[in-house]
């Protein structure tokens, strides 16, 4: 956090001023290591296995917030007979098909309830680059199968649906309770366990375990706090879950000082997540329509949507976005255009549209701020997709490697692209700064901030605003008149942003307005409660409604510090409803008080008939405590009084998930991808559902490869940003971190006579790269079972572009996805590495077909003989 | 400037007459340093801004001189960074005005082999007939028998620095216009 | 006027009185940097650069191979450095400095080191501010002046280059910009000190490592950090630079280390190196003859001192 969120972390050294006990687990020693007071360096991709262990910790020894738990998580529901656990399975759960690599979730339902439709039945598809036939150019992992579409980014904004009561034992006694089930499930999740798979000495771990459970409960509550380390693995999601479980468990949700905080790594990552520019969601965590199976809206929302809980509403919140965008065009007569939304078959995730561009599928490409020619795993494999398309448009402030790939990218050099045989049209459009435009970032806190422009851009430079708006004005010129229906979705969508200024740039504010949504009469909407599913409400993004509730843009609010709360309600809007904490009705217990003086933050003030507080409650603020849903209650009215879990279908947190996820109601420990060692749990090695591309520039190495036999992992510096776009071109920056470096051990350095300051070349099936030698002992070597395991640090922030330049860390890297949310493996693969520089040209492509040859990858099948996992 | 301005103006003068015998502080001053003061004191207007690197979301103040950005500094009413900012974020005056930035439109003719500069409005004419070409060459009415009304021909890929009236135009017309593999660094 | 008036060394309560400034003069202002809460994050470096426009040094980019410090020391281009040391600790032993190995692994038994703890101390170093600056009393043109806020200042338009106070310092701060000829160091961002505001580098610090304020208020915030620090076990916690019975009569920017000064790369007991020029000026004047060209400029430009002496 000090490393990546430095300003952020002022409040972590001013907790620790206060008595905070600070615990860093990271695999490498830094700027955060320097001031915690505890440092845990554990093996790259062990994290589930570490955190199991606090779970099985906190379970042993009755260290739970019993009171909290048993009202407020699904700890007491009693799950189905037929529900089998890794325990049983050796690594599976039940429902798992070995042929697909697919689980069949219904035997993870609670008893009494079912999952609705969609999550018990999802779409599967053939993948589109199936289509090729035979000779494809790519084969998915199964070949041919049906692949199914990832989901679990919908429930962004809360869970998958169910209906029908669980039946629940308060006792946690009943064998079949999630309560036991996790206590079986994690049973052999010891300090031991800790030290075989995480390298992570006992004593340590206890000293953690102690730290953290000793500063939960009703008096006091630990928050942790995570960025891409816990999600970039093959079991990113169920990293995530760990940590909630483990969370909701010491009663550390919905509660001042704890929760679950994503350091996000983007000024508006979160917005772009919320106000997605993802392809399996609309605006509001609403998921994108498959096809086949939502015939209607009706349909589409009785499958996705639950009838319990805010979700419950969500016909209202469709209805009001397909308003938004085709306006007088959308009315009940013709379903609100919902057929005007185009259908999902399958994945089509950023890698998957890589492939797609290989195979020539897809043929245009817009690069909107974004540089996969160094900042997206297996960098060449997006250049060669890049080099593949008929057009491409980059937009961004400098010449990135993604705009100039065709000139001097890496691919030139070995000979494997020429310049003149690269097809695609390129067209770089210089983008306008943050300075240079009005709009709104989304922190990452869910905190909503209006930047106003203070300069025109220089030139040719536009904000991004006037592009896309722009764009659509010409296409929609072009096309006026067509009566070719597929037209229609264009020329009826509502596209009147008034523009000013010399260079007609659309009013941000009116993109706002139309974000926040109108009633009939034209008044902005004050909250997501007043939506409806009539026709009569139009919003762009639900959750954002009420940032401009009463046509004052609150994101601009900047009431100084000074002037307010902690809380600082008047600094920006934060979705929902401007609430700072989520889910803090769970801040106060059952009857609404709360559960300490020391910890207090919203409560039920009886007097009034209202909850109260320091933050807006985050449930309706007229709900009493003893509310119990008369039978038949719908949406909200269906959760008690008592349900702090309000977008849950069951109000409660869920430490067991029976529907939603692709791979298994509870997280596992799995071995990355890529790693030197067996798993010690199972005798599954990897998640058995994770998404892999085998493709001739996408190879992968058998797990405990003595070719590539070290661990590596990716990180950020400081002094840079992310792939370097917005830093490696700044000399102020540059002159701080000047050149891509590599950290490794001393011991590592002795084993492989790696030089201090010398170079070093590290190798894996996708290619080579050099980099510098930092030998340092804050990389040490772990001790796992009786094995020294050597980890390499690599810095990602280099490209062959820019001021401070080098090799890009994400060539070394393959493509293996999270089967919930596809996001790649970058945090824990394997390699060699070997003193000196890499080879140049076309020895760099025979020195890495060499190393492939004897790890026994036959250059043109995917799978490596031996890697033999069923699951691979 | 009169005779005892200007002999008031020499050190040794001042040094010889006041308090300052050594000539080591007031005595020494020079005229530029009198006229010194900080350049944020001269900017036509300061602007509410916010740090456009990592997800925390520091506060920044913009200070403009003559419509250009003279200075970038952390805004001290910001309950989420009290003024402060990291070496990035400290470093956005340079982002913004530093060198490197591009100002024209580059284009890159298939198999070129060096970029050529054209008009804004040429440019954005030219993108415009390939969507449309591209969307109809391969739009897909159904995949399989079931309606679609989509193209996979077309793809967008987002950097997260987008604001989020900019990534909901971008999924709006996408959509409009039946592209779906529509992404970003939230991804990634 | 007072009896310490003038002089080059020993305590001094109000270098500014001294320097010919009014009563009615505002307070000494410094620098308290409490490396205890330091992260290394350079943004002092960056915002001290963006705002005093100091140039960048890309010509000669590379990697220096000092922990994560790029920089190496302060300079004409460098006026905020941050040093990183990477220690190993030992329950039993202090700690030990590793340096950063020349070539190859560190010497010793690997297996051994890997015992220890990892300790890794950030520190951002900046011109002092002495209360005695040699490289003001050296300043042939008078460049190097005293400001009303007691701090210690280059002005651009009347350095000539002579580069008298390199050498004089004894902290090795001040220093010549290449390609420009003239001295450059920290100004304690004395353009933003007269618009009532805090220096840049203060202002960016995320955790507030670098404080600016009055030098009496900082001097006892320190010694109210280092009393909680020892009182948390800290024991290794001392002030650097802010006694005033110093060799150069204390620092307005003075330090909180956690390691000796030397550790970071600072020198443990500096002196003015000005101390003893009256004495030193005396036999000069005794045997002028034959003097060299420069010791009599220096005298010329610094004769008052001499009429003054009794």
């Amino acid at each position: 956090m000090a490393e990546c969120h430095p300003v952020g972390f002022q409040w972590v050294v001013e907790a620790r001023e206060r008595g905070a006990t600070i615990i860093h687990v990271d695999p490498r020693f830094t700027r955060t290591s320097a001031l915690a007071d505890v440092h845990v360096p554990l093996r790259a991709g062990t994290d589930i296995a570490f955190l199991g262990a606090l779970i099985n910790h906190v379970l042993s020894n009755d260290k739970d917030f019993r009171e909290y738990v048993v009202a407020y998580t699904n700890a007491p529901a009693i799950l189905r007979e037929d529900f089998a656990d890794t325990e049983d399975l050796d690594g599976l759960f039940s429902g798992f098909d070995p042929d697909s690599h697919h689980y069949e979730t219904t035997s993870w339902m609670y008893e009494g309830a079912r999952a609705s439709a969609a999550a018990g039945d999802r779409d599967r598809w053939p993948a589109s680059g199936d289509e090729g036939g035979p000779g494809a150019a790519d084969r998915q992992h199964g070949g041919g199968e049906l692949r199914e579409t990832g989901r679990a980014h919908s429930y962004g904004a809360g869970g998958p649906a169910l209906s029908g009561k669980p039946a629940m034992d308060p006792t946690l006694r009943h064998p079949r309770c999630v309560y036991q089930v996790l206590k079986r499930h994690f049973a052999r999740y010891t300090p031991e366990l800790v030290e075989d798979v995480c390298g992570v000495p006992r004593e340590l771990f206890t000293r953690v375990a102690d730290a953290i459970t000793a500063n939960s409960g009703r008096e006091r509550t630990t928050a942790l706090c995570y960025s891409v380390g816990w999600t970039q693995h093959t079991v990113g999601v169920q990293y995530i879950r760990t940590a909630a479980i483990l969370q909701a468990l010491l009663g550390n949700i919905g509660r001042p000082g704890g929760g679950i905080l994503a350091l996000r790594g983007h000024a508006s990552i979160q917005g772009s997540t919320d106000v997605p520019t993802l392809y399996d969601l609309l605006p509001g965590y609403i998921p994108m329509p498959h096809a086949h199976q939502h015939q209607d809206l009706d349909a589409f929302v009785a499958a996705d949507a639950g009838t319990t809980g805010f979700w419950g509403n969500m016909r209202a919140y469709v209805v009001s976005l397909l308003k938004a965008w085709w306006g007088e065009a959308a009315d009940e007569e013709n379903d609100y255009r919902f057929d005007w939304l185009p259908r999902l078959t399958g994945d089509h995730g950023t890698y998957r549209t890589v492939l797609n561009q290989l195979s020539g599928e897809c043929k245009g490409y817009f690069l909107v701020g974004e540089n996969p020619a160094v900042g997206s795993a297996n960098s060449k494999l997006q250049r060669l997709g890049l080099a593949n398309l008929d057009w491409l448009v980059v937009r961004d402030l400098r010449l990135i490697e993604s705009a100039t790939f065709w000139q001097d990218g890496p691919e030139i050099e070995t000979g494997e692209l020429r310049t003149e045989e690269i097809p695609t049209e390129v067209f770089f459009l210089p983008a306008a700064a943050h300075t240079e435009k009005d709009g709104s970032f989304t922190n990452t806190q869910r905190l909503l901030q209006w930047h106003h422009a203070a300069v025109e851009p220089p030139g040719d430079a536009r904000s991004d605003l006037w592009f896309y708006h722009h764009l659509g004005r010409i296409i929609r010129e072009k096309l006026a008149g067509s009566t070719d229906p597929r037209d229609r979705p264009l020329l009826d969508l509502t596209w009147d942003y008034p523009t000013s200024g010399p260079l007609a740039e659309p009013s941000a504010d009116a993109v706002l307005a139309e974000i926040n949504g109108h009633g009939q009469d034209g008044q902005p909407l004050s909250s997501f409660t007043q939506l409806r599913d009539d026709g009569s409400t139009s919003c762009g993004v639900w959750i954002y409604c009420g940032v401009r509730a009463d046509g004052h843009n609150r994101a601009a609010n900047r009431r100084p510090r000074d002037e307010q709360s902690r809380v600082a309600p008047d600094w920006g809007w934060a979705w929902p409803a401007n609430r700072r904490i989520l889910y803090n009705r769970a801040s106060a217990d059952p009857e609404g008080r709360p559960w300490s003086e020391r910890k207090r933050y919203v409560w039920w003030d009886a007097e009034q008939g209202r909850w109260t507080g320091e933050d807006v409650p985050d449930c309706e603020a007229d709900k009493p405590p003893d509310y119990r849903p008369p039978p038949g209650a719908r949406a909200q009215d269906a959760l008690a009084g008592t349900d702090p879990f309000i977008m849950q279908s069951d109000g409660r947190a869920w430490l067991f998930a029976p529907a939603g996820l692709a791979d298994g109601p509870l997280p596992a420990h799995y071995e990355p991808y890529e790693s030197p060692v067996d798993n010690p749990l199972y005798g599954q090695q990897t998640n058995p559902a994770l998404q892999a591309y085998d493709h001739p520039a996408n190879r992968y190495h058998p797990a405990g490869s003595e070719v590539y036999p070290y661990a590596f992992t990716t990180y950020r510096l400081t002094e840079h940003h992310t792939a370097g776009g917005m830093s490696r071109t700044l000399p102020y920056l540059s002159e701080l971190q000047p050149e891509f470096f590599c950290e490794v051990s001393p011991e590592l350095a002795a084993e492989r006579g790696l030089e201090h300051l010398g170079w070093a070349t590290i190798t894996t099936a996708r290619t080579a790269v050099e980099a510098r030698v930092l030998v340092t002992e804050r990389i040490r070597p772990l001790r796992i079972r009786g094995r020294t395991i050597h980890q390499v640090g690599l810095p990602y922030h280099w490209g062959p572009n820019g001021l401070s330049k080098g090799d890009a860390a994400n060539e070394l890297l393959s493509v293996v996805l999270d089967p919930n949310v596809r996001i790649q493996e970058s945090k824990a693969a394997t390699c060699d590495i070997q003193p000196g520089r890499r080879p140049r040209g076309p020895a760099l492509r025979a020195h890495v077909a060499a190393y492939r040859r004897r790890a026994g990858l036959n250059e043109d099948e995917g799978t490596p003989p031996g890697a033999g996992e069923g699951q691979r | 400037m009169g005779l005892w301005q200007w002999i008031d103006g020499w050190p040794v003068y001042r040094q010889l007459t006041g308090d300052d015998a050594l000539g080591r502080g007031s005595a020494a001053r020079s005229r530029g340093t009198e006229r010194l003061s900080a350049r944020t004191e001269r900017a036509d207007r300061v602007v509410r801004s916010v740090c456009p690197y990592c997800a925390v979301g520091c506060g920044q103040k913009v200070y403009v001189k003559d419509e250009k950005v003279i200075q970038i500094e952390g805004d001290p009413d910001s309950p989420i960074s009290r003024g402060r900012l990291c070496p990035k974020g400290a470093a956005s005056k340079q982002l913004v005005t530093g060198p490197g930035r591009i100002s024209a439109v580059l284009h890159r003719p298939p198999h070129g082999t060096g970029w050529e500069r054209i008009p804004l409005d040429r440019a954005m004419d030219m993108i415009a007939d390939r969507v449309v070409a591209t969307r109809r060459q391969t739009w897909q009415d159904t995949h399989h028998g079931v309606p679609v009304r989509r193209t996979l021909g077309i793809a967008s890929l987002g950097g997260a620095t987008l604001d989020n009236e900019e990534n909901y135009l971008m999924k709006k017309l996408y959509t409009a216009l039946g592209a779906i593999q529509i992404e970003n660094q939230a991804r990634i | 006027m007072t009896s310490d008036r003038n002089r080059l060394s020993g305590p001094l309560a109000d270098p500014t009185a001294d320097a010919g400034y009014p009563d009615t003069h505002p307070p000494r202002m410094g620098f308290f940097t409490d490396t205890s809460v330091c992260i290394g994050c350079k943004a002092c470096q960056v915002a001290c650069k963006e705002w005093n426009l100091v140039p960048a040094e890309t010509g000669e980019l590379d990697l220096l191979g000092q922990s994560f410090d790029n920089t190496g020391a302060l300079s004409a281009n460098n006026w905020r450095h941050v040093a990183f040391i990477e220690q190993t600790v030992t329950p039993d032993r202090p700690p030990v400095d590793l340096g950063m190995p020349a070539i190859g692994p560190p010497a010793g038994d690997a297996s051994d080191a890997g015992d220890g703890q990892v300790r890794w101390l950030m520190s951002s170093d900046v011109c002092k501010h002495c209360t005695h600056a040699a490289c003001l009393d050296v300043c042939p043109t008078g460049s190097l002046f005293r400001t009303e806020f007691g701090t210690v200042v280059v002005q651009e338009d009347i350095c000539n280059g002579c580069g008298y106070c390199v050498p004089a310092c004894p902290y090795g701060v001040i220093d010549i910009r290449p390609g420009d000829g003239r001295a450059f160091k920290c100004t304690l961002c004395y353009d933003r000190l007269g618009a009532g505001r805090e220096p840049a580098c203060a202002q960016a610090c995320p955790t507030d490592s670098i404080q600016f304020g009055p030098l009496e208020e900082l001097r006892e915030r320190a010694d109210l950090r280092v009393t909680e620090l020892h009182e948390r076990g800290v024991d290794e916690a001392r002030l650097y630079g802010r006694d005033p019975q110093d060799g150069v009569g204390g620092d307005g920017a003075f330090f909180l280390l956690l390691d000796e000064p030397e550790v970071y790369g600072l020198p443990p007991d500096p002196v003015v190196t000005t101390r003893d020029l009256p004495s030193m000026w005396r036999h000069a004047a005794t045997a002028a003859v034959g003097v060299a060209v420069s010791v009599a400029l220096s005298f010329l430009e610094r004769g008052a001192l001499e009429r003054r002496k009794p």
